[in-house]
Formats: C-alpha cells, structure tokens, sequence
C-alpha cells in the first residue's frame, strides 16, 4: 500500500468553493475518514464535516468520494486508486453550509407530514401484541435505515429536479413502507403517497437502492409494492368500472 | 457584544439520545412546553451504537424471572454501591418502558408464540433482553425520534450548551452556540435536564463519538451540582483492537450471548481460570454446560465468558501483558466455532449478528462466521454522573434534573450490559415527568443574568483572538486521551493517578491559550476547543475519585489496593465545586436500604 495520499477536498460556502489538495500520510486498513480527520487536526482545522459513530451506524459522514455518494467510515483506502487524488465533495442535493456538511434539515421537516403509527388495539387484555418473526423481519429491512441520505442525494428527482416541496424522496418512502407493513399499524397513508408525497415521480431507475450502506432493497422490496398499492386504489379499471356503475 | 437568539420552555432538554428524547416525549405529554438541544443531527446520538438489548424482566422466555430478581443482579453487578432505590424501580418499570416503545413502533424479534423475544447477557441471570438483531439502540432512537417529533418538541440539533443559568440558586436555562452558523443562543427554562451521555473522548480507545465530552457533568458541576462515582469507568471487554483506525469499536455482548468464547493465543479459553466468589455458584465450569446456557437450557450454568464486564475486561489485559494477546494486541473472540455444534451456523450468526457481521467485513476484511475476531477492551460507559433523587432524578440545584448515562445511582461500580438502554426510558420518563411538575409548581420566570451571558460568550469567543498561532486543540485533546489511558485506564495506581493530575493541570494552562483560525461558521476546531474544559473537569473528577478510593471494586482496579474492602462499600464519593472554584472530593455514606429490599438480595444470593 502507498505511504501517502492526495486528498483533493471542496471546501467553501454557500457562497462558493474551490478544491484544496492535502497530501497526508496512510496505513493499511485506514478508512477515508480517518485520512480527513487527521488532515484536520495537522493541516485544516477548521474543516468542516460530521461524524460520530465510525463504524456505519449513525449515518452522518456521508459525502460524495470520486463521485460515489458514499459514508467516508466505511470507504477503506485499500478500495481506492491512491495514484490519483481521491476528491471529496459535500452531497450535491442539499444546499452546502461549509466544507463537507450540508443542511439536510428538509429530510426532518419532510419527514413531519407523513402519518404517524397508529398501532391496532392490543390482541390482549393486559395491552400487548403477538407478533410472527417472518411478519416483523419485512419491516425490518426498512428499519436498519441510518438516515445518512445517500438515497436522496442521488435520487433524480430531487437531485436534478428538485422537487422538495412535492416529494419525500427513498429515504421517506422507506419510512412510509415501514409504517404501511407494520404489523400493527392501522393507519392509512396510500392516499397521501399519491397525492402527497407523489411516488408517482419515481421511476424506479434503483440508484437509491445502489448506494445504500445498508444494503436495504429499496426500490423492490419498499417502493415498488408501495407504488402497487396506489395503483390498486386509484387505478384499477374494474374498480372504476364499479364506481362509474 | 454577541447578540443571542432568544427562546423560553418549561422544560429544557439538553441531550437527544434515548434518555433526553424520553425525557422530552414525557414532559410534553405532561404539558410542558419542551426545548431538546442537541450536539449533533436528530437521530445521531450514541444510543444508536447500543447493540444488545435493553434488560427488561419481561419474563417472556424464562418464566421465573421477575423485578426482584432483576433488581438483585443489577445490584449484585455494582457491587451494592448503586442507588437502591433507583435499581428497584429500575427493575420495576424496565417492562412497561418496553411496551411503550413497542406500542411506539419498535420492533423487536420474537418468541415463536409471538412475543417479545430475550436473549442471554452478561450479570443477568435469566434472559432478559429484549432485542432486535445486534442494533437494539437504532430501533430505539428511531422509535422516540419518530414519536417525538409529533409531541411538540422544538428541537435545536448541532448545538452546544455552554454553561447553566442560575437565578438565585434555582435553575433559569442555558446558553450556548450552534455549529452552522456559530451564533449565540439564550434558552430560557424553569426546568433542564441532563441527558448528555458520557465521557469516552477523554481516553485515546473508546467506543464513544466526538460528542461524549462530559459536557453535562461539567455543566452540572459549574452550577453546583454534586457528582457520584466518577471513579468508575467502564472498559467494555471486548472493542475492536485491528485496523488501528477503527480500535475502540463495540463488538456487542451479544456475540458471547449467541455462544461466542474467548481464547488466548494458546487457543486456552482463559476465562475458566479466574470465576470470582460471588458468582462461582452460577457460572459453568466447563464447556460443554456454557454452551448448553446460551442455547436456553435452563438447567445450564453462565459460561465466565459472560461475567461482569469489568472482570471480563480485566481477564483480557492479563492475558495480554502475560503475552498471550494476539498479533494485534488483544485476545480472539470466535463465533464461528459453533459450526461444530448448529448446522446452518453461517446463517444463523448473520441473522442473529447482522451489523457485527458487517462490521468486521466491511472495516476488517474478516468474516466472523469463518475467522475468529481479535478484541481487546474499551473505553465504553461512565457508570459516575450527576447525584440524583432516585425518585425524582432531580439533583441538589433545585430544577436541575439528570438521567440516562449523565446520571450516577443505577449502576453502582459497575453497569451490567442491557441495563442501560432500560435505564435511558424509565429514568427518561421520570426525569421528563418530574421536570414539567416542577415547571408547573414553581410558576414565575427566572431571571437569566444578562452579564453572564456576555461573559460566557466572550470566553467561548477568546480562542479566535489568538488565531493559528494558540495551541491547537486537537493536540490538546490528543495529549489528554493518551495521559488518561495510560495513567488512569483499567489499572490504576497512586503514583500513575499522581502524574495524571499534575498532567491535567499543566492541559488545563494549555487550554487557557488554544487559538483557532478562521470564522465561527461550523469551525470544527472551534468546538474542539471548546469541548476541552468539559473533557479536563470530568478528567480531573475521575482521577481525584479514583485516588480517593483506595480499593478494588467493579470498574476500578487499583494495583496498589487489589482487594475489596467491605469499610469502604458503605460510601459513595462526591465531588462538588468548592467556593473558591476548587474540586472538593468528599466519602458520603450510603442511605441504608429498606428491609423489604434487603431481604431480596439475600434471597437472590
């Protein structure tokens, strides 16, 4: 493995930027997180980024490195060219606050105008539920979400279009599957996918599910039984039939 | 003059992990009007890394477990230091915390009749925790976060509280800055709780993020709140010790809870050599009977790989400095073994360990269901906090309430795993209710002392002045980590502990003259620096507590002092701010504990 590396890193604000080369010394099984932060405590220490868990499970590292939307604790050095500097950018989608740290507080606001769980009344007397392992296991693939928002990053229609105000993006469709095939809940949010949140404005292109950390399905497994549910409801021929009749 | 961004609460919550987060959901639905600030984004704090379970005498999967005896484990764990009536209700309430988060959204695996499964941990006698996979603390976070954000709480992410405000002894809110901009912010309450989690930065190998800098013990203490048990740190067992750069990372209990055994180099499974008295009676004393234990046979007896943590912890360093440690500097932890006992052991442990799986291949390049792990100990839990009203969770500074790790009582010398995530949602909610009822009695708005404010900012603000030539803070913080792991780490003696004050206080006029460049807008070295008066009060707390006790007991092992000593498990040690700002370390003898609870433990034992 090479003894040092070139980091070539956007920094600036929402005024501007520009790239700065770094060129710090690695060791076998460094992560790029561990490259930046001690560029930031030799060369840059008022470079902004986020972290806090080191080990993909908080979701607040990521960043966008040769390209890939990627979380920088888990990229290891050893996966990359180190010939070539290794750029470093915020996430495109969300506006820059400074450096490598965007304001991803409309995944938080977004998140707000989706139904809460409604859980079913308890199945017993003394208020709790029976549960099938096989019936929690579907929604737990949603709920191993870290909310890094890799999956809105390089979501098109938020990327490119930026539809903000009109859509909820992977990541909070995840969240409407999860709520939708819990096993409790009783709520009803097929309505508001269509005209709400307009899943209708996915096309299921599966980059989301590509850059998932966690490795969730999102287009399949999430998104698409969701989009199958409103087509059901809205969109069912002999239902119209019926309803003209 | 810094101008600052104004707001007034009933309650304010200075924390977002399962503790403040509890604590806000139960104040608003007490009517209070709730303010969260928090270090980092919503959904970020530290209980995410919990892994395990959360202890909960659920009795789902063994029928004969109940509060009592739950309550005398976590009792027995903490070497009876812990505050007795904070583990009864601990016990008590721990099961009804978990259907709420059930009856919120959560999650958890199932028994196969449908409820709530528990797995094996270490210290607990029966089953008891409630879990979902090996990431227990995101389904938990994620639970409170989405049901809280449909309470009514304002929540201020990226923030940080510089110091308490007082009016005339009672509490009157906080100050501090955000990260984006780096503007000033007033927050106003009749009531704050505690809820910052712990200290794990001030050691060079923890579990812990850049957050756990103690902020809200050093903020308590500046307010004149007492501090409890800083002597005991926990060194969780088993940390990953290879790549260099991810050394400190959890590896969860629940590996050794699924059947997971540790070796030395030799292959010896060295746990069997050393089973302290008080749990010789319930620990296997061969292999076969531990396996039998973590695959449900109730019949069965613990395998020692499932002691205590601090026993746990300190069997590993000694296995290590008698050079039997592997390449790495650690001992092996294998899961993969059980292939000789499960067929479809593969699936099994992916299932039963998923993120553990990931983890090790993704960061290590190992696969854990062929290839044993290497682990050594880390810096993982304060068992130490603010002294609290087992009740109430209210401290000695009226309206100042404390809970989840920031809060001291529970644990004793030592907190078994699973103990805590119940902890962060029953003392949560308490804090949370007691915090709006004393909102709600004590009417009139306090004043907030406008010239502190001004102080207050224009220290945080000092660090600017000197720019790039001041000390860097980074280095200030790095040389601190290395002298508390070096000198006040698992072993610990006078003369080491000695050399670590004289080095904290030469960090502390360090400090004093840290320069930072550049502007206030999201200056990661800015709050580095600001972070360090935190990390250096509660690093002096720990030190000043752990010379003071001149014993051996749960966390702390004193080289010089390797026994327990029964004079001293009749106090607790308090730290406090004296008059002329000194830290005054005090013995407080423990209140005795009621006969109804006595006579648990003696039928416990």
């Amino acid at each position: 493995m090479a003894t040092q590396a070139m980091f070539r890193i956007w920094r600036g604000d929402p005024e501007g930027g520009a790239f700065q080369d770094f060129v710090t010394p690695v060791e076998e099984g460094m992560v790029v997180l561990d490259a930046v932060h001690r560029i930031q405590a030799q060369q840059a220490p008022d470079l902004a980024l986020r972290w806090n868990c080191k080990a993909g499970k908080c979701g607040s590292c990521s960043a966008e490195i040769n390209g890939m939307p990627k979380l920088m604790c888990m990229t290891r050095l050893s996966n990359l060219n180190l010939d070539m500097p290794i750029i470093l950018e915020p996430m495109h989608t969300f506006p820059v606050i400074r450096d490598l740290v965007t304001d991803v507080s409309w995944n938080f606001r977004a998140k707000k105008t989706i139904k809460q769980f409604r859980p079913r009344s308890p199945d017993l007397p003394d208020g709790t539920w029976r549960m099938q392992q096989a019936d929690v296991e579907r929604v737990q693939e949603f709920r191993k979400c870290i909310e890094c928002f890799l999956c809105q990053d390089v979501c098109h229609v938020l990327r490119e279009h930026h539809k903000e105000d009109e859509f909820i993006g992977p990541r909070l469709l995840v969240y409407v599957a999860a709520l939708e095939m819990h096993p409790l809940d009783s709520e009803d949010r097929v309505s508001d996918l269509k005209k709400k949140h307009n899943i209708g404005y996915c096309n299921i292109t599966t980059c989301c599910r590509q850059v998932c950390p966690e490795s969730i399905t999102i287009t399949e497994n999430a998104i698409i039984p969701l989009k199958e549910r409103v087509v059901d409801r809205f969109f069912d021929p002999l239902k119209q039939l019926f309803h003209i009749l | 003059m810094p101008e600052f961004h104004r707001y007034s609460y009933d309650v304010l919550v200075i924390g977002a992990g399962g503790a403040g987060l509890r604590a806000a959901i139960e104040a608003a639905a007490n009517g209070a009007k709730v303010g969260v600030v928090c270090k980092s984004l919503l959904g970020k704090a530290h209980t995410v890394m919990a892994e395990g379970g959360i202890a909960a005498a659920l009795a789902n999967v063994d029928d004969r477990d109940n509060w009592r005896v739950h309550f005398a484990d976590t009792m027995r764990g903490g070497q009876y230091l812990n505050n007795w009536r904070m583990a009864e209700l601990h016990a008590k309430e721990a099961p009804e915390c978990v259907r709420e988060l059930e009856a919120w959204g959560a999650l958890f695996d199932r028994t196969k009749d449908g409820r709530i499964l528990q797995r094996n941990f270490g210290g607990h006698k029966y089953p008891r925790l409630a879990h979902v996979g090996d990431r227990t603390g995101l389904e938990m976070i994620r639970t409170l976060q989405d049901h809280g954000i449909h309470c009514g709480m304002e929540v201020h992410m990226e923030c940080t509280v510089l110091s308490l405000l007082l009016d005339s002894g009672r509490i009157a809110g906080a100050c501090g800055y955000d990260r984006e901009k780096g503007h000033f912010h007033l927050w106003q309450a009749k009531a704050v709780v505690v809820a910052t989690g712990g200290i794990g930065r001030a050691y060079k190998i923890t579990s812990n993020s850049w957050e756990y800098t103690g902020d809200g013990l050093a903020l308590a203490y500046q307010a004149g709140a007492e501090l409890q048990e800083m002597e005991f740190v926990q060194f969780h067992p088993t940390g990953m010790v290879w790549p260099i750069s991810v050394r400190g990372i959890l590896v969860t209990e629940g590996v050794r809870g699924e059947g997971g055994v540790l070796r030395n180099s030799e292959g010896r499974r060295f746990m069997f050599d050393e089973i302290p008295d008080l749990y010789k009676d319930s620990t296997a004393d061969n292999e076969e009977e531990g396996w039998r234990y973590t695959q449900g046979d109730r019949n069965a007896r613990r395998p020692p790989e499932l002691l205590t943590r601090d026993h746990v912890a300190r069997c590993i360093n000694r296995e290590v400095k008698a050079g039997r440690g592997t390449p790495h500097g650690g001992v092996f932890l294998d899961i993969a073994w059980i292939k000789k006992h499960l067929p479809k052991a593969e699936e099994h442990i992916k299932r039963k360990l998923p993120s553990m799986y990931h983890q090790f291949k993704q960061l290590a390049d190992l696969d854990i269901t062929k290839e044993p792990m290497e682990v050594g100990p880390t810096t993982h839990y304060m068992m130490g906090g603010v002294r609290v009203d087992g009740d109430s969770q209210m401290s000695n500074v009226p309206g100042l309430f404390a809970a989840g790790e920031a809060a001291a009582g529970l644990h004793g010398a030592n907190r078994l795993g699973g103990n805590s995530l119940s902890d962060l949602v029953v003392f949560g909610r308490r804090a949370g209710r007691f915090a709006a009822e004393f909102a709600k009695s004590n009417k009139g708005e306090p004043a907030v002392d406008e010239n502190q404010l001004q102080a207050t900012a224009a220290a945080a603000l000092k660090a600017f002045d000197r720019g790039a030539s001041g000390e860097n803070p980074y280095q200030i913080q790095y040389d601190l980590q290395e002298a508390m792991q070096d000198l006040v780490g698992i072993v610990r003696t006078e003369s080491e502990m000695q050399q670590a004050l004289t080095k904290i206080a030469d960090l502390q006029t360090r400090a004093e003259q840290v320069g930072i460049a550049g502007h206030r807008q999201y200056n990661n070295g800015w709050h580095t620096a600001i972070d360090l008066a935190s990390l250096l009060l509660v690093s002096e707390a720990i030190t000043r507590a752990a010379l003071l006790r001149k014993e051996s007991r749960g966390a702390q092992f004193r080289e010089d002092f390797p026994n327990k000593d029964s004079e001293w498990g009749k106090y607790n040690i308090v730290i406090k701010r004296g008059a002329d700002g000194e830290m005054l370390v005090e013995k407080r003898a423990l209140p005795p504990m009621t006969d109804e609870l006595q006579a648990v433990i003696q039928e416990m034992k």
